[in-house]
């Protein structure tokens, strides 16, 4: 026993890195599910239909008022994808590059769960920071991270070799690498007011009241980088790679069973990255500035602040995976040479533009 | 460029406004629309979905379903195995066995009736032709739109079940009664 | 065979004597006397002008191969003679045309007389108008009075589709009926004879089938009872309907009047799929049309071929379809010795088997239902082999119209092959004293059971080997040691010779059932095998080599043969 005790007092950081890991993806891996869930149950609405309403669970299904509420919510048509997904005929074509055929849906999905590594989701529980890496250049590894997506989709096209995936491939390979620039740009004046690359820092920089949020000082580098993110995580107005209409299926045309379901997964963990990455960035992470809930979580006593904190960063991460949906229900897909225009001779610009602006009056403002 | 010459219009594009070409009011209207439908949906049940098996449509009269069987009043099957339906039937969903040879006493005087009657309703189009085509007014497409089973030989309907689920037709004409009572008049009549 | 015609076979006759007559104003030469059902010249009629100037006049009662009754009035037609004046001059008209008398009534010279088409003779001059509004009338008229009393149970009836009262009904009759009154209600489904059903409400009296059985079959077995309406066809009493022709008056019958108890409420007639043949029945080799639907044979009508068969074909041959499509028909390719049941193994032990045979040591039996293509290459085998062959005599009884006591459809076939010598079968004893002293030691049979022909069962068990090749089962296909289930003719193409030396070919109609296939496919095979060229991809050029290599079919083509045969010299 004490040779346990032992080893966690010495290895703490390892233990507590596991502990945060293991609770991180315990919470993510249900988000994803159930933004599925909600991204149909939501466009169901927006389009006057009913969505989801048939699967039941026997014991569950049969309390009275309860089991057919849930049932109607259609709470438990993840489980039935999941089941379903992994019970599919997993189907590789013969003429497929095989090795990079199964390796890239993997390469699609670790990216999107390797980001929320330095994502701070809360203050403190105790003694201990909410944020599995607290690394002083947390943007500049995100945006390494999110760089290897890309090589998920374009591989997958290229393996599959075949017409559809092959062009679909090709678009991602584009898109991405066009949108990365903007979103990078994008997010050079946050730091330019904050003045460090942490990202705890960034919160801590939004924790004076609301208006001191960065969305509020930096709205333009908001909207671009959300722009940004929606071409990044290929969410409609910018699903090209995928296009069904053109493209079949895009890239993971060739795709079935659990591999065409961890490219999903990817889209929808990518999804959430992108809104926690906002979320840190514009709208004060886990802060809130009422009720006192701006500060760090104390040591002591403080854990259901700290609860409350990870609660509040959760809830803006939701609201945000809700606008991402109700966007892709509302708009059409742009025609390719729009996003490249909009993208390069649009957002560009008007990034660097930004950060000169912010820069000349944050001369003038510290101006001796 | 040579518009006079090549005796062509060119229609001007509208310029934009700069509003406009932000994109973004028109946006706005767009998440308008979608969020209105959606508060209209989730909390005020506006829905127009109809939940199948619980909920089903009232289907109209004249409606197209399934072509079945009928028998007349006096329970007599009506089809007298002409095959005329399996001659115009597009899919060749329908394949009659006539009755053969044997002559059978109780047919009175219509001589002939199907031996088997087979509708393969997995080809079956529900076009009507049969219905139309037919002389006895035997076989009528009738108001079943669903129908399921597990193998393929369970979707083809043989005599009994197509003239258990046609049921009764309840015309007027039954030319076969009449044409065997004037005979059977005929027969009686003695002149003196 | 008395009455049919053989126009062909006489030398061409010398210029014949024409009159000028009008056919709807179109001037037209026709000649004075054609012949009648006999081949008799007779002088012309009006129906035979309008045929020449290619116009069809509605009938029911004539047949052209019936004498004339003349009594359904169907073929009305309106016509004119040039006019006579009182000093028996024709009268002209201002042109110097002669001018034309349209018929008209005795008290009523506004209305149209017509003549029955079908049996008035033509005169010079004469006009007919087979197209005139007055003869559509008169046939809506005689239509709208044949139809009075017809039940109109189109859908039960077996002849709608093929019937002419339905077709005349379309073509010149009304869509509705005037008659309210209660229909005459006759006798239906009467027992006429053993394979003729009668529904007297139908008939149009048009007294082919009574005239048909008197005059042509020579049994006068049926006539009209009852008065007026009542009128109806009848049997004599007591007597059956029962000739060996009967099934002639359904052909004949225009209307659903009498039916083939065989082929009654089979199926309708325009699924079956039409396929000209020939009957094997017997040396006659009457043409046939062979109808079937989805690889069912359903029965066979008589195709008209006056050289040979006129438009009839006994009942017997009519019937005898049914033993094809015999559920113990033999369908399976077997070699006893190896239990091989694929064509390439079988064929290729029959090969090694007749390879290795010495000379003498072979003897083949071949039917002379054979096709003249099998007989061809069955004797380039037994040439290869050595062999002895011959071929197996079918005598029975025959008699005046059709029916030949030769039962074999290609006695004549074997002999022009080679197979076998004018009088068949003389080598079968031979065959069995060689097979007996040990001698011959292979057998090759096809189409005949030997051991009801000369070589018993005790005799083909002293054999090495036994190779049959038969459509169904029988002893000798029980003892085969090799057996190539081959086919009907009605399942193959091929040609006869028949008793007159008549050579015509036949259509495939249905497919053989199994492994079974067409002899001259698997011959083939087996030639090649023993390496000869005879192995024929199509039966075209298998029948044109035959041609070449046969001295009586010199000259023949297969595609020159046409559907009513060709006379070879026997």
């Amino acid at each position: 026993m004490d040779s346990i005790m032992d080893f966690i007092y010495l290895h703490r950081e390892l233990v507590m890195g596991l502990v945060k890991i293991c609770a991180v993806l315990a919470v993510l891996l249900p988000m994803v599910a159930y933004s599925v869930l909600a991204e149909r149950k939501i466009s169901a609405f927006i389009q006057d239909r009913v969505g989801p309403n048939r699967v039941a669970l026997p014991l569950l299904g049969s309390v009275p008022v309860l089991g057919p509420f849930l049932t109607r919510l259609g709470i438990w048509q993840p489980l039935a994808d999941g089941l379903k997904s992994f019970l599919k005929e997993d189907f590789t074509p013969n003429y497929v590059r095989k090795a990079y055929f199964w390796l890239a849906p993997a390469i699609a999905l670790i990216p999107a769960f390797m980001t929320m590594a330095v994502i701070p989701f809360g203050s403190y529980i105790g003694t201990e920071k909410m944020v599995i890496a607290d690394l002083n250049v947390g943007i500049l590894y995100t945006f390494g991270i999110v760089s290897l997506g890309v090589y998920g989709l374009v591989l997958a096209g290229y393996a599959a070799n075949s017409k559809y995936p092959f062009l679909g491939g090709i678009r991602s390979s584009a898109q991405m690498i066009s949108y990365e620039i903007a979103m990078g740009m994008s997010v050079i004046p946050v730091f330019m007011l904050v003045g460090d690359l942490n990202l705890g820092k960034v919160i801590q920089h939004q924790s004076g009241g609301l208006f001191s949020w960065i969305i509020f000082q930096q709205p333009v580098a908001f909207f671009i980088f959300m722009v940004a993110a929606f071409a990044e995580t290929n969410r409609l107005p910018f699903d090209l790679p995928e296009s069904e209409t053109e493209l079949v299926g895009g890239y993971h045309t060739e795709y079935s069973s659990m591999k065409f379901a961890l490219f999903f997964m990817g889209e929808y963990s990518n999804m959430i990255a992108s809104s926690a990455m906002m979320v840190t960035l514009f709208l004060g992470g886990w802060t809130l500035p009422w009720f006192g809930l701006n500060a760090n979580a104390p040591a002591e006593g403080g854990l259901w602040i700290g609860i409350a904190h990870i609660g509040i960063f959760l809830a803006k991460v939701l609201v945000l995976m809700s606008i991402f949906i109700w966007v892709r229900w509302m708009l059409p897909r742009f025609r390719y040479d729009q996003l490249m225009d909009l993208g390069w001779r649009r957002f560009i610009p008007i990034a660097l533009a930004n950060i000169v602006i912010t820069a000349v009056i944050l001369y003038l403002k510290h101006a001796p | 460029m040579n518009n006079a010459r090549n005796n062509l219009t060119t229609v001007k594009r509208t310029e934009l406004t700069f509003l406009e070409k932000l994109y973004v009011p028109t946006l706005w209207s767009g998440l308008k629309v979608t969020f209105r439908h959606f508060w209209n949906t989730l909390f005020r049940g506006k829905v127009v979905t109809m939940e199948y098996p619980e909920q089903k449509w009232t289907v109209p009269e004249g409606y197209r379903g399934a072509p079945y069987l009928v028998k007349d009043t006096e329970d007599r099957t009506k089809c007298v195995s002409c095959q005329l339906c399996e001659f115009v039937c597009p899919p060749k969903a329908i394949r009659i066995t006539p009755p053969g040879p044997a002559v059978d006493p109780t047919t009175g005087n219509v001589e002939k009736r199907p031996k088997e009657f087979e509708i393969n309703m997995l080809r079956c189009i529900f076009c009507g032709f049969c219905q139309e085509v037919c002389p006895e007014e035997a076989i009528f497409l009738q108001k079943d739109y669903s129908l399921t089973g597990v193998s393929r030989s369970e979707m083809i309907y043989d005599k009994e079940k197509l003239l258990a689920l046609g049921g009764v037709h309840r015309g007027p004409i039954m030319k076969w009664k009449q044409k065997a009572d004037e005979a059977r008049k005929q027969d009686a009549f003695k002149p003196e | 065979m008395s009455t049919p015609t053989t126009a062909e076979l006489k030398p061409a006759p010398p210029p014949v004597e024409t009159i000028r007559i009008k056919v709807d104003g179109r001037e037209l030469d026709v000649p004075k006397t054609m012949p009648d059902w006999q081949g008799k010249p007779q002088p012309t009629t009006m129906l035979q002008a309008c045929a020449m100037a290619g116009l069809e006049v509605p009938h029911y009662c004539y047949h052209p191969k019936l004498p004339i009754a003349g009594n359904c009035r169907m073929c009305l037609i309106e016509f004119g003679t040039p006019m006579m004046g009182p000093d028996r001059k024709p009268v002209l008209n201002e042109d110097g045309s002669p001018k034309i008398a349209r018929s008209v009534l005795p008290y009523e010279p506004d209305a149209a007389r017509g003549a029955i088409a079908c049996a008035t003779p033509i005169s010079p001059g004469m006009e007919l108008y087979p197209s005139s509004a007055a003869t559509k009338q008169m046939r809506e008229a005689v239509l709208e009075s044949l139809l009075i009393n017809h039940p109109l149970d189109c859908p039960i009836c077996d002849q709608a589709g093929e019937c002419k009262l339905q077709e005349y009904s379309v073509e010149h009759g009304q869509a509705t009926s005037r008659f309210v009154e209660t229909k005459v209600h006759k006798p239906k489904q009467v027992d006429l004879g053993p394979r003729i059903m009668l529904d007297d409400e139908r008939c149009v009296l048009c007294t082919r089938c009574i005239r048909f059985t008197r005059d042509v079959a020579g049994d006068d077995a049926l006539g009209i009872v009852n008065r007026g309406s009542y009128n109806s066809i009848a049997a004599y009493p007591g007597r059956q309907f029962d000739n060996n022709y009967s099934l002639n008056t359904v052909d004949l019958c225009p209307v659903g009047a009498l039916t083939s108890k065989d082929f009654r409420f089979q199926m309708r007639v325009w699924f079956l799929k039409e396929t000209k043949s020939l009957c094997a029945t017997c040396g006659t080799g009457c043409n046939i049309t062979a109808g079937a639907r989805e690889e069912k044979l359903l029965r066979f009508e008589p195709r008209q071929n006056d050289a040979v068969n006129g438009p009839w074909m006994c009942d017997h041959g009519r019937l005898n379809y049914k033993w094809v499509q015999r559920e113990d028909r033999l369908s399976t390719v077997i070699s006893t010795r190896t239990g091989s049941g694929t064509w390439t193994g079988v064929l290729a032990e029959v090969a090694e088997v007749l390879r290795n045979a010495p000379k003498g040591s072979v003897a083949m039996v071949l039917s002379a239902r054979q096709t003249n293509e099998e007989l061809y290459l069955l004797n380039k085998l037994a040439v290869l082999c050595g062999a002895i062959t011959d071929s197996i005599a079918r005598e029975g009884q025959g008699d005046a119209l059709l029916v030949s006591p030769d039962k074999n459809p290609n006695s004549n076939g074997v002999r022009l092959t080679g197979v076998a010598y004018t009088e068949m079968g003389i080598q079968i004893p031979k065959i069995a004293a060689g097979i007996r002293n040990g001698q011959i030691k292979t057998l090759v049979v096809f189409g005949e059971d030997v051991t009801r022909h000369g070589l018993e069962g005790d005799v083909l068990s002293r054999l090495d080997h036994l190779i049959v090749s038969d459509v169904l089962p029988n002893e000798t296909t029980q003892r085969a040691h090799f057996l190539l289930p081959g086919c009907a003719h009605i399942e193959k193409r091929g040609t006869f010779v028949n008793v007159k030396g008549r050579l015509q070919k036949f259509m495939k109609a249905v497919e053989p059932k199994g492994d079974a296939r067409p002899e001259w496919e698997f011959l083939g095979e087996l030639l090649q095998l023993l390496g000869r060229p005879e192995n024929f991809k199509s039966l075209e050029g298998l029948f044109n080599q035959m041609a070449k290599d046969t001295p009586a079919f010199a000259g023949l083509e297969w595609s020159r043969i046409g559907d009513l045969g060709v006379n070879v010299k026997l």
